[in-house]
């Protein structure tokens, strides 16, 4: 029975997925992509293979995505992003008309039909505000971890406004904030507000068709999702695991190529 | 304009320019190893040889002009025709720009202005145009100072801004031509407005030149700049055959006579040279690809620093651009000009360019090319530098993608100023528009 992997080597994390003929999944990793992306994709390719107790000669076909697709040398094609997680999101929720992937150094929106076929999409440009790396740098400097964001978020009683989604600029804001004494959730809830507003701009330009599916690391974080969902005035649904499903669009892509 | 000036620049037109450039022929073909051939490309036009030459002597006879001729500096949407008419030698700035943003050039010249106070959200034209002239670097060997600047605002608001720098700098006189913005429509009084510019510049442009205005030379001028616009769309028109003959990263080089020697003879030689060939291909079925697999449609002016990489990136896939609102620019509103009524259509002209008119027509435009050059899909450059020409785009291009059904995407970048450009995110844009196309 062949078996197809698919590497996401993002620029945080590296993801592998591992399905069978039948598109079921055996085996998913995540891992830093640090500074080899060579190294971290084999990495999570090989945790992936062990959950599914499998090596990689059991591999029919691989298809890399992601920033780092290029370093894979173990996939037999690239695939960008932006059809691997329309793809992901349509397989795991096959209403999803839009995906809202927000990951490490990139957001993007991207519209798909119901094959989940790429219609349209939409990037932030060449700017960390409004992805993960914002909250990251921002997380750090209120010394939480990104596992604190999304809980101090939902719980705050209130909200700081942050006028600037520049990291640079932000992150003296929340400086001074801090100095001020402000309440750190307010603080938290203030920049995820920034960061929505930003994509919301952007998934607005695309035009929001439902169901609305979030994909990438920031859809853990459920202070993002929430907001995300007022201000767009819908329901958002996430994946169980949101950080693998450009990894999970690879492997089915895999699975296409070789059929 | 000393006698001895003119007698040296008529030298070097006559003798010294063609003597210089048919050596340097004879040593570039000795020297010339050949490239190898990129096999995705179809054989190269012919005529490529004679533009590089006709614009190095233009740049090359600049050098003796001052003294000889008045020598202006022009901005591409300005009426030229009433200078040709008192035989100003003209330069644009724009196509140095460009030239500059070809060799790559495009960020140093920006941040020798840059450091004169001038802000990087700036024009990347102006701001090379000025770091020129500051730092004194050029690809072109040397700029003849101008004796006048003209500059109209149907491009944008930014020329006028930049020229005014410049003639506060070289304290030389701005002869500027204003334009309303086409709105809806013009009305009579618009257009009456824009016609006594022209003749109220007359006088003035007389006594500049000390040259009395000719109506007749003036309208034969007028009508050289008529048909060589003319050519120059029928030039493009030949790019609707199946495989298209040249493509529009080509054309963005042929495009350099029109927009800086347009109403000059040699311009027009030069469009019949190139017609001709374009005819023949298109009619043996000689492709500018060798496959021709989709055809795509280019909005807003190139990337300069990019033109050769997009090029064969392009060719890799199969994809030919076949058509571009920027290249269509110089040919798209030459019928209005009319020699019964030159000033008035002047105004019609220049008034109606696709910078100083509305969106609507731009979607309208847009979307009658990608019918009659049967487009396959859409690649909108954001340009961070003209503002005039990127604003709406977002909107144009999912109205186009929606009515048409075709693929659109957006390219964020600069003209000439490779600063704004991130390779990594041009790139995965571009993969994902051609998996959309090729799933297509
Ligand atoms: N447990 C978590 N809780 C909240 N946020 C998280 C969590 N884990 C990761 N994130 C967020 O996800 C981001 C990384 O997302 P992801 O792994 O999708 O990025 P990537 O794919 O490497 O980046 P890109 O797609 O931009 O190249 C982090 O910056 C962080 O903000
Ligand atoms: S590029 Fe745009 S902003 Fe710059 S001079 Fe040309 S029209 Fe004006
Ligand atoms: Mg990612």
């Amino acid at each position: 029975m062949p078996f197809y992997a698919g590497i996401d080597v993002g620029s945080l994390s590296s993801d592998a997925v591992i399905i069978d003929q039948e598109g079921r999944m055996l085996g998913s990793a995540i891992t830093e992509t640090g500074a080899h992306s060579t190294q971290a994709a084999e990495k999570a390719l090989d945790l992936a293979l062990a959950q599914a107790g499998l090596s990689r000669g059991d591999l029919a076909f691989s298809v890399a995505t992601g920033y780092g697709r290029v370093s894979v040398p173990m996939a037999q094609k690239t695939i960008t992003e932006i059809s691997c997680h329309g793809l992901g999101a349509h397989a795991i929720f096959p209403n999803t008309r839009t995906v809202i992937d927000i990951g490490g150094q990139d957001s993007k929106a991207i519209s798909l039909d119901e094959r989940g076929k790429v219609v349209d999409f939409v990037m932030n440009d060449k700017c960390a505000a409004g992805t993960g790396r914002f909250l990251e740098v921002m997380a750090g400097k209120l010394g939480l971890t990104l596992d604190d964001l999304g809980r101090l978020s939902l719980a705050a009683a209130g909200e700081v406004s942050i006028s600037s989604v520049c990291t640079v600029f932000a992150e003296s804001e929340v400086v001074s904030l801090v100095a001020r004494n402000h309440p750190r959730e307010q603080i938290v809830r203030g920049l995820h507000r920034a960061i929505v507003n930003r994509v919301a701009a952007m998934v607005g330009g695309l035009g929001v068709k439902e169901a609305v599916t979030m994909s990438g690391g920031v859809a853990k974080n459920a202070g993002v999702v929430a907001l995300m969902a007022e201000r767009l005035g819908i329901n958002i649904q996430v994946p169980p695991e949101p950080q693998i499903v450009g990894a999970l669009g690879a492997a089915l892509l895999a699975r296409r190529q070789a059929g | 304009m000393s006698l001895a000036g003119k007698a040296r620049f008529q030298f070097m037109k006559d003798v010294g320019a063609p003597a210089l450039f048919a050596l340097n022929k004879s040593a570039a073909r000795k020297k010339r190893r050949p490239r190898p051939a990129n096999p995705d490309f179809g054989p190269p036009l012919a005529c490529a040889g004679r533009l590089k030459e006709i614009m190095a002597r233009h740049y090359y006879l600049a050098r003796f002009a001052k003294g000889a001729r008045p020598v202006a500096w022009v901005t591409s949407g300005a009426p030229v025709e009433l200078l040709r008419a008192f035989g100003y030698y003209t330069i644009y700035p724009e196509n140095h720009g460009a030239l500059c943003g070809a060799q790559k050039m495009g960020p140093e010249l920006c941040q020798a202005a840059e450091e004169q106070g001038f802000s990087p959200d700036l024009c990347s034209y102006a701001r090379v145009d000025l770091g020129h002239f500051f730092s004194r670097k050029t690809p072109a060997g040397r700029l003849p100072r101008p004796d006048l600047l003209f500059c109209s605002n149907n491009i944008c608001q930014t020329v006028v801004y930049w020229y005014k720098v410049l003639a506060h700098y070289l304290k030389v006189p701005l002869v500027m031509f204003d334009t309303p913005f086409h709105f809806e429509e013009f009305t009579e009084a618009d257009l009456d407005y824009m016609a006594r510019q022209i003749q109220e510049m007359i006088p003035e442009l007389e006594r500049h030149s000390g040259r009395r205005f000719d109506e007749a030379y003036f309208r034969s001028v007028t009508q050289l700049s008529r048909d060589t616009s003319l050519l120059w769309g029928q030039c493009l028109a030949t790019m609707k055959a199946r495989p298209a003959p040249m493509t529009i990263f080509d054309a963005f080089v042929h495009l350099a006579p029109v927009v800086s020697l347009r109403g000059l003879p040699v311009a027009q030689e030069y469009y019949k040279i190139l017609l001709a060939e374009l005819e023949e291909r298109a009619a043996k079925g000689v492709g500018a690809l060798r496959q021709e697999k989709k055809r795509l449609m280019w909005d807003n002016i190139a990337i300069w620093y990019k033109v050769r990489d997009f090029s064969n990136l392009f060719a890799s896939r199969g994809m030919n651009f076949v058509v571009a609102t920027y290249t269509n620019a110089w040919a798209e509103t030459i019928q209005y000009l009319n020699l019964d009524d030159p000033f008035k259509s002047v105004a019609q002209t220049y008034g109606l360019v696709i910078l100083n008119n509305n969106l609507e027509h731009r979607l309208q435009l847009m979307s009658q090319m990608v019918k009659d050059y049967a487009v396959d899909g859409l690649v909108l450059h954001s340009a961070r530098s003209c503002k005039p020409y990127s604003v709406g785009q977002y909107d144009l291009k999912r109205l186009i993608s929606q009515r048409l059904g075709i693929p659109a995407v957006v390219i964020e970048a600069d003209i000439t100023d490779y600063r704004m450009f991130s390779e990594e995110q041009a790139a995965t844009r571009l993969e994902a528009f051609f998996e959309a196309l090729e799933a297509a």
